[in-house]
Formats: structure tokens, sequence, C-alpha cells
């Protein structure tokens, strides 16, 4: 009773189902990339696989959004990839297999990746090993220098606080014709920055998070700076909820003279830029107590939900050894968080001058972190404080609430999902 | 009836009434509002990149025209320059060479050595009727559309074969049968058309993970194939088929199953495909559950795509374009050789 | 493909027959309707009562089991508020600015789209020369996905689109389409009713070729004007296919979000956040996941639902009754 017609049928239907099942000595990597770091580490997977006959190491590239929206609800039902780059590392922590029993060379990890160790850990004073940074970013700001070149304006030096460049932008704004003077990526995480070096504290004495009047500043000025003009609209009024939006598409299409961004950005902005005009980063402006940025980058961590953990233990020592992480680095034109490779230095091959030295500018950055910063990278429920300061301050900005009520909503927001989180 | 008589056919037999004149200046009306937005989306997909960051934007797809210039490796753009210093003298046709910022340095083709600095403000590129066929040969190499297209046609096909399955026999279960508790199933199926599938987010994601079928094209199919609707528009014409046909076959020993199969299902042919048409349309614009459902890049359908890559590629319109008249060709068959089918389905499951 | 339905009808009979033998036939029907039954109770019912389960436990757990019980917490947080008419004061504000928000949008669109359906629905059902292809155009955008929908007025009202464009050539200024609340709001009606229509000009339609001719000519020879007409005889005879319409596209308009999510994503701010995104941001997109609470805004949103759907029943029987009268 076999039909020709059938054999089709059940393939199809066999395949669909395999669709969703991964094999044992099958290693998945659920990726995301700013610029190529996924090309980079399916290339390198590649070599893995040679090396390892028997292991086959899959990396999935997907969209930003769906690592900071899918994974954690797929990690929390069960399922999941073996390997992930991700950003919320505190709030991912309880996912995270510890592969240091499968490690060859334990003191390595150790000795290169142990500063930011602790960003991985679930619990604090952990020692297990889980992963390890793929990079090490920092935030900061880009200009179009050109712009200010066209303008006869003279960039701020170093030591120039936000008011000074406010007004710097604002001139070579008007004078050039550009839709606005400066943009900050719709996140968080970015306004953070200002807002350490504005003086908050983000933490009170006991380690809980807490809005103060320094992080109040801060949104006050922001929201001015909406009102008159300054910051391009698009960006923080534009989308909706609390997703993540980048300045760095409307810096590159000139509409915009300065943005607070990352070092993430710069292979992008190498590559989409090109010649059309010069840009620089520049060291973060000052507040009243700190010129800071807000350190952080992508870790690759190896998750619970592995069916092949000693695989992946093999995996990701294999991407963290020196050379491998070199040349990742190099190519991705990012910050290695490799202690050995910081000192050394790395030889961007890939890199024009203009990243070269954005590049610099940013390492130079790490020095000029305020200590609250790093306190806030580190905090397991910074998300708490991240989302809600997005979605309120944006209430604020297109005048749904003032912004002393905008205010207190980041506040008990924050302590509301904190309260929920602890549970 | 003469042609002129044919054309002018009216309400008040051989003028035009002036409700006549407003009726179809509605319908032309009507006609812009509903394709002029579509016939722009189709016509801006055409346009290359560079075409579609133009301001202000062109009806037909233009880009400008490029000429290789001895000494630059890459063809540069043309520009007509208008002379600022003289008004009256034509414009000169220049290459562009580079660009920084509101200058411009251009070069004369004939003679490429010398490069004159442009205000930017002072040209006019020269275009030409340019369709960017790449941008939608570039979506199968660039990205996994393939994939993709894969992807939603098997969800389609698939989830309604099943569906037309599963409620032809509930339906013929709920018209042709009588047993204890007929009433209540059939009032249970009919309330659940009052909970939407907004509601139930959070728990049927959890259940289809814990039925293993997380990332899974099944995970899509099968919560969506026991649709109420269809159960009812079928068992609505089922009551149409005459008892007797069945007593009959009955009395010839013919199986339950085999009087389903043979006698009901063809007899409902039309309510069949009025329900088949709905439920391609359904799962192919299917978008919520798939987005909850559906997290990795081999199981993405094309809305799940287009919405992903619409965040993604906020400066590359000209691909997301295409991509979208894509998703829209499929249904735009469907609509345009099975209206009347769908028109006539949907009016009888309104007046019932 | 005959031969493949062949197969499959061979592949069943045994097991029908089977079933046949020891049900009997009457009782049959439960093995016909027993597939459908169960996909329903898998991933309907079932997660229906877990929602209530949800409701009923905090925490930020997937699964249930291992939620703590906390009672009415999540309803307290949902629906508390020092002052209910400033929607600042209230603990879940966007909670709340969702709802007047869905309430308004369902009262402007349903009512503006059930007005247009019911004008476009009578142009259609004159004496017009090629009535199916009209009717075509109207329906065209109701087969059109969210996403599609969203993106092709995306395209035509962002900052630079051609909306904007035709502005500028007019002498104006361009404007922030989706970037400013009350523009926001109006587009998100306006799509809405634009990808909807079609489908309630149908029932419409329908109804309107149902009423007899002789009623027409009766009223024609009466001298009747077109208003009258349309007073005595169209819109009474239309009443159930109105009241279809009005009830199916309020529960529709209740629980937008498809086209409005990728249109504008609920902003700017939570100006055009809806009750669904709301139990979506509150579920799924914030990465504090507050199940509890999501599922508490949806039972809250189902309640309202169901409040509709037997209001439309009580409706269209008062309606049956009182023509029945007449």
């Amino acid at each position: 009773m076999i039909f020709p017609g059938l054999k089709p049928i059940v393939l199809a239907a066999g395949l669909a189902f395999l669709a969703g099942f991964s094999h044992a000595g099958e290693i998945r990597v659920m990726c995301y990339q700013d610029g190529v770091e996924c090309d980079v580490a399916a290339a390198q997977a590649k070599r893995f696989e040679a090396k390892n006959p028997g292991t086959k190491v899959v990396v999935d590239t997907v969209p930003y959004k769906s690592i900071i929206e899918q994974l954690p609800v797929q990690l929390a039902a069960g399922e999941g990839p073996d390997i992930a780059r991700v950003t919320n590392l505190g709030g991912l922590a309880q996912y995270y297999l510890d592969i240091s029993s499968h490690l060859k060379n334990r003191t390595y990890m150790d000795e290169n990746f142990g500063a930011t160790a602790p960003w991985l850990a679930p619990s604090p004073g952990d020692k297990g090993v889980y992963g390890f940074m793929s990079q090490l970013t920092m935030t900061g700001p880009f200009v179009n220098k050109t712009l200010f070149e066209q303008a006869k304006v003279a960039l701020p030096n170093a030591k120039a606080t936000w008011d000074d460049w406010v007004a710097a932008s604002n001139m070579v704004a008007k004078a050039t014709k550009t839709k606005a003077a400066i943009a900050w990526d719709r996140s968080g995480h970015r306004f953070a920055g200002p807002a350490v070096s504005y003086g908050a504290k983000i933490f009170d004495a006991s380690g809980n998070p807490m809005i103060d009047e320094g992080y109040k500043r801060t949104v006050e000025k922001f929201v001015a700076w909406h009102a008159d003009g300054t910051m391009l609209r698009e960006v923080w009024a534009g989308s909706g909820g609390s997703t993540y939006a980048s300045s760095v598409d409307e810096f590159i299409n000139g509409n915009v003279v300065m943005i607070l961004a990352g070092s993430w950005q710069i292979n992008n902005l190498q590559n989409k830029v090109g010649d059309n005009f010069d840009w620089v980063a520049v060291p973060n402006p000052c507040g009243t107590v700190a010129c800071s940025g807000i350190p952080g980058g992508a870790a690759w961590v190896a998750l619970k939900t592995s069916k092949s953990p000693k695989e992946a233990a093999a995996f990701l020592e294999f991407i963290a050894s020196e050379d491998n992480y070199k040349e990742f680095t190099a190519k991705t034109n990012n910050i290695p968080a490799h202690a050995g490779l910081a000192s050394k230095g790395v030889d961007y091959s890939s890199a024009k001058p203009q990243a070269k030295a954005a590049l610099g500018v940013f390492s130079n950055g790490v020095a000029s972190l305020a200590p609250a910063a790093y306190q806030f990278q580190g905090y397991k429920y910074n998300r708490a404080i991240m989302l809600p300061t997005v979605s309120r301050v944006t209430q604020a900005i297109v005048g749904e609430m003032s912004t002393a009520d905008a205010v207190a909503k980041i506040s008990s927001d924050m302590l509301d999902a904190v309260k929920q989180a602890q549970k | 009836m003469s042609v002129a008589n044919f054309l002018l056919r009216t309400r008040g037999r051989h003028r035009l009434h002036w409700t006549d004149v407003v009726t179809y200046v509605y319908l032309v009306l009507g006609l812009v509002v509903m394709f002029a937005p579509v016939s722009w989306l189709v016509m801006s997909s055409f346009k290359s990149e560079s075409a579609i960051s133009q301001f202000p934007p062109t009806f037909l797809p233009y880009s400008q025209q490029t000429v290789t210039v001895p000494g630059f490796d890459k063809p540069l753009p043309l520009f007509e320059v208008l002379n600022t210093e003289d008004q009256s003298a034509p414009p000169v046709v220049m290459a562009q060479a580079r660009r920084i910022g509101i200058m411009a340095a251009m070069v004369d083709p004939k003679q490429p050595e010398v490069q004159v600095k442009v205000n930017v403000d002072d040209r006019v590129p020269v275009n030409e009727l340019d369709f960017a066929w790449s941008n939608y040969i570039d979506l199968f190499d660039k990205f996994t559309f393939s994939t993709y297209l894969f992807n939603s046609v098997f969800i389609t096909v698939v989830a309604t074969l099943i569906t037309l399955l599963l409620n032809s026999m509930a339906a013929f279960a709920l018209s042709k049968y009588r047993f204890k508790g007929q009433r209540a199933v059939f009032l249970l199926i009919i309330a659940t058309l009052m909970v939407p599938p907004t509601i139930i987010l959070v728990p049927v994601f959890l259940v289809i993970n814990e039925v293993g079928l997380l990332n899974n094209l099944w995970g899509v199919i099968l919560p969506a194939v026991a649709t109420p609707t269809g159960v009812f528009l079928l068992r609505q014409y089922m009551l149409t088929i005459p008892d007797e046909l069945i007593e009959a076959a009955r009395m010839d020993h013919a199986s339950e199953w085999r009087i389903y199969w043979r006698v009901v299902l063809p007899l409902s042919a039309p309510a069949l495909a009025v329900l088949a048409i709905f439920s391609v349309m359904w799962r192919w614009n299917d978008f919520l559950l798939p987005l909850i459902v559906l997290s990795t890049n081999d199981v993405f359908t094309l809305q799940l795509a287009l919405n992903s890559f619409q965040g993604e590629l906020n400066t590359q319109w000209h691909y997301l374009l295409a991509m979208t008249v894509i998703t829209l060709i499929p249904v735009t068959f469907v609509f345009a050789f099975l209206q009347r089918y769908i028109t006539t389905g949907i009016a009888s499951a309104g007046v019932k | 493909m005959l031969r493949l339905l062949s197969f499959f009808f061979n592949l069943f009979e045994p097991i029908f027959k089977l079933a046949q033998r020891w049900l009997g036939v009457s009782r049959l029907g439960w093995v016909f309707v027993g597939p459908n039954l169960l996909v329903f109770g898998l991933f309907t019912f079932l997660p229906i009562i877990i929602n209530v389960f949800y409701a009923f436990t905090g925490g930020v757990e997937l699964m249930p089991l291992k939620r703590p019980y906390t009672g009415g917490e999540n309803f307290e947080i949902l629906l508390y508020c020092s002052n209910y008419l400033d929607v600042t004061t209230c603990n879940k504000d966007v909670f709340w600015r969702a709802i007047f928000n869905t309430g308004k949008f369902a009262l402007l669109q349903v009512g503006l789209m059930v007005v247009l359906s019911l004008m476009t629905a009578l142009v259609l059902n004159r004496n017009i020369i090629g009535r199916g292809f009209w009717r075509g155009v109207f329906f065209y955008p109701v087969l059109l996905s969210p996403v599609v929908v969203a993106l092709i007025w995306k395209w035509l009202l962002q900052s630079n689109g051609a909306f904007n464009a035709g502005l500028i050539s007019l002498g104006y200024n361009p404007v922030e389409w989706l970037t400013t609340s009350d523009w926001s709001f109006f587009w998100v009606v306006f799509v809405s009713i634009w990808a909807h229509m079609g489908f309630y000009t149908l029932i419409l339609l329908a109804g309107l070729q149902a009423i007899p001719k002789d009623l027409y000519e009766a009223a024609n020879m009466d001298r009747a004007s077109a208003f009258t007409t349309l007073r005595r005889i169209t819109l009474p005879l239309l009443m159930p296919n109105l009241i279809v319409v009005l009830v199916l596209a309020a529960i529709r308009a209740v629980q937008v979000f498809d086209e409005v999510f990728v249109l504008t994503g609920g902003g700017p701010g939570s100006a055009t956040t809806f009750i669904v995104q709301f139990i979506y941001q509150t579920g799924f997109a914030e990465q504090i996941h507050l199940y509890g609470l999501a599922a508490a805004a949806s039972l809250a949103l189902a309640t309202f639902l169901v409040i509709l759907t037997l209001a439309q029943l009580r409706l269209s029987r008062a309606n049956e009754l009182g023509s029945k009268k007449a």
C-alpha cells in the first residue's frame, strides 16, 4: 500500500519535526551581532568542527530583539540553545551552566577573564566559570567632525561638559541645517552614563537600587533638551513600548551631529559611513561629578539547557583561546575583554584610521569610569532600572506626564520589578 | 442596446441622476484610497537604495545615471550643475568624484583631471527610469528568504488540510448526529469564539512548550486548526444536506466513515472551498502566535521575518519593501481568482 | 491526487468501523468531534484555566507550579489608583491608559467604520456596472496581513515619506505623523478602518440584497424620497445585520494589536498603547516578565468581551422578537 505521492509528504513532515530538535554532539549557538560578530564566530566554528570531527556547531544569527525578548522566555520554559551571546548578564545568570569541570585550562580563563567574571556570576562570590565576555564595550559619543568643520565651530575639549557639547552641537546644527544636534540611543543603559556623571549613585548604602537627585536632574535636563529641539525627537519619542532604538542610523544619514552610543558601533560606522563624512569618538562629556560612560559588552555563555555540555565547553574554550579571541577582536573592531590581549594590544588590521582612533579613545576612557558605573553594570536586576527609565522618560518627553511624575514612576516601577523578581 | 446606452445606464432612465454621479465618484474615490497605498508600495519596492532615500520621492522608480570616468575605478553619479554666477547659462552635466557634507568635488567627464568644488544645493541629479530588480533577487541570497517562504507555505498548506479534515468531521457530528451532550459541545465550541487568542498568550505558550513544539512549525499549526468559525460554517451548510441521503447510505450497509467521506464531504464542497480560502488567508497572515512560538531564524515565517527586519533594517527600506510585496503576492492571487467564493462565503456567514 | 485521498480514506476506515461496532452509530458522533475537541481542550480550555492560575500567583517564573500564591495581589496592583480621575496616580498607569485608549479607539473606529461600511454597501447595492470588481476593490485590504498593512502606511507616513512630500509641494510644513500623539492615534484609527472596512461592507451588502425589491418599488410608487426609503425600509430590515456588524467590529476593535504594534509600537509614549499590547508587553517584552499581571489584565479583558458577546445575543434576540411582533 505504498503510494508514490506519500513519500514527499512524510519526508516534509519528518523534516518539520526535526526542525526543532538538536542531536547529541550538535551545539546550537544563538548569536546576535552589531557588526560581524556572528559571522566571525561561524567561521571559527567551522575550524572547530574540522578539529573535532563528530561535533557539529550551528551558529544561529538572530535579531537582538530575540535575545532580549524570546531567549529568556524559552529558558524559563526549559528550552534553549547550548550557547548564547547575551547582554543581560545578571538577569539570565540563573540559567548559566558552570563549565569549569569540563575546561582543560581553567587558570587561563581565570587569568584573562577574571576581572569581568563577577558580571556572569549567579550569586556574589560564586567561583564557577559560566562563559566569558566576547568584548568589552563602553558607552560614549560619536561626533560628525565634518559638520563641525563646515560650521567652523571648534570641537569642545576633553573636559567639556554636556552643556558645552549641547551648545556647540546646536550651533553646528543650525549652521549646516542638520535636523537635530544630538541623539542618545533609546536605552536605559546609555542614559545611565550621563546620570552617573551628574551624581546619580544608583545604589544606596545597602546595595539596593534607588533613584536619587542626580538621576532626577539628568531626566530633567534630557527632557528639556527635547523641548528646545536639541535632541532628535524620533529616537526617544518615535518607537513605542520599551524597545531599544539605535541613533546610529540617524547619525549615518547625517540627520544628527552627535550621538551617544558605544564602542560596539565602531565597525558599523566604518562600513556604513565610508567616505561620506569624517567621524570621531570623543571622551564622555562631564556632568557635575564625573565624565563617565558605562562599561558592558556581550558575553558568550553556556546554558543549562544544553544537551552537550562537554562539547559546549570545548567550543567556548576554543573561541576563548588567545589566537581566536585576537582574530575575533580584530575582525569585529571591538575592545577585548581578554586581560592578556588588552595589555599586549591588538592589531586592528581591518580598521581604517578613523576606527583605530575611535578604539583608542574608548580604551582610554575606561580609566574615567565611575565606580557607580561598574556597580550598575554588575547589578543583577539592572533591567529593572533601565526599562522603566526608557518608557517613563519617553512619556515625559511626549508630554504624557510631568518630569517629576516620570521620575517617581521610574522609582516605583523599578521597586515593583525587583520585588517580583526576588519572589 | 447601443454602447453609449449601456455605459450610461442609470437610475433616471436616460439622464444621469445626481445619485449616479455621486455613486461613481464615491467608487472611484474608494478605488484610489484602497489601491493607491498598495501601488505606491509596489512602485517604491523597485527603487534602488539611493533612489529610496531621495526626498521628495517620485512615483516611478528613477535612479541616477552613472558614467565611467577614466582615472576613477567606480562609475560616478551624474548631476546637472547650475551655474551660480550666470543664471541664464545652461546647466553643465558633471560627475561627482567625492562628497563631504555640503560640498562635492565634481569633474567634467571629458576633463577628468579638473575638480571643481560645488555646493550640493546647486546641482540636480540626472535620473533615468530604472527598475531595481536586484532588490528582489538579493533577497534570496542575502537573507534566508527561501526558508521563510517555505515555512509560510508549509504552515499554510498543512494547517489548511488539517483544518478541513477536523472541522468537517466535527461539523458532521454536530449536524447529522444526535448524541448526549451534543448541545453542550456545540455551545462550548461557539463559546471559544468569545475567547480571543490574545488573552491566553502566556498559557498557550506554556502548553506548546510542554508538548515540545516550541520553535517548531507544528507548534503554530496544531493550535490553530480547530477553528470555531470553520465548524460553524460547515455545520450550517451540512444541515442543508437532506437526511434521506444519509439514511439511504446507511441502509446500504455503508459504514459511518464511508458516509462521511463519500457522501457528506463531496456535497459540502462549496463550504469546504470557502473554509479553505479563509484558512489560507488566516494562516498566511498569522502573526501573534508565531511571534511567541517561533524564535529561531530557520523557523521564521514571512510575516515574522518582515516584522523583525523592519526593526533591524531601518535604513534598508528597499529590501523591506520588496519583502513586503512578495508577502502580499500569494494573497493577491487568491483574491484575484477566488474573489467570488470569498465574498459569498462571508456574506452567507454574516447573514446566518 | 485522487489516489492520495483514497489512500487516506482506506487508512481511517478500519479504525472507524471498529469504533462503530463498539459504540454504535449514535455515539460515533463523539469520535468524529473528538479530534477537534482535543485540540480545543489542549490549546484553548487548558490555557484559560492556567491563565486564571497565573492571575492569582506572583513572581517571575513561567512554570505555574513554581509560582508563589499571592491571592488577589495582581488585581490590586493592576487596579489600584489613589485618584481614579488622574491616570498618573495609578499604580499601573499604562494599564489604565491602555483601557482608555482602547475604549476611545473602539468607539471611534467602530462608529466610523460601520457608517462607512453602510454607505459603501448602499452604493454597491445600486445598479452599477462591474459590481464584482468594485466589491473587490473595497475588500482587497482585508486580505492583507497586519504587518503588510502597517508597513504600507508606515512607508507613506514616515517623516520623509510620500505624505510629507505632498505637503511640502503644496507649501505646508511636514508633519511628524507617527511621532505626534494626536496624529498617531488618528492614523491608527484610519489604518484600522482602511484594512477592515471591506469585510463589514460585504456583510451589509448581503443584507441589503436580501431586502425584497418590491418594497422599493412600492415606495417609489408612493413618491417616497431617498431618505425616507432609507429610514423606513432599508435600515429596519437591515437591523439584524447591523447588529452583527456592530458587535463583531466592537469585539475586534477591543482586541486591536497587530497593525498598531508594527505601525507605532504603542507610541509615542503610550499614546497608541492598547490593552492587548499591554498584556503582550507585560508578559513577554519586558525583561522581568510579570506573567501574573499579564494574566490578570487578560482576565479583565476576557470579562469585558464576554459581556459584549452576551449583549449581542440579547440585542439580536430582542430584535428578532421585535420584528416578529411587527
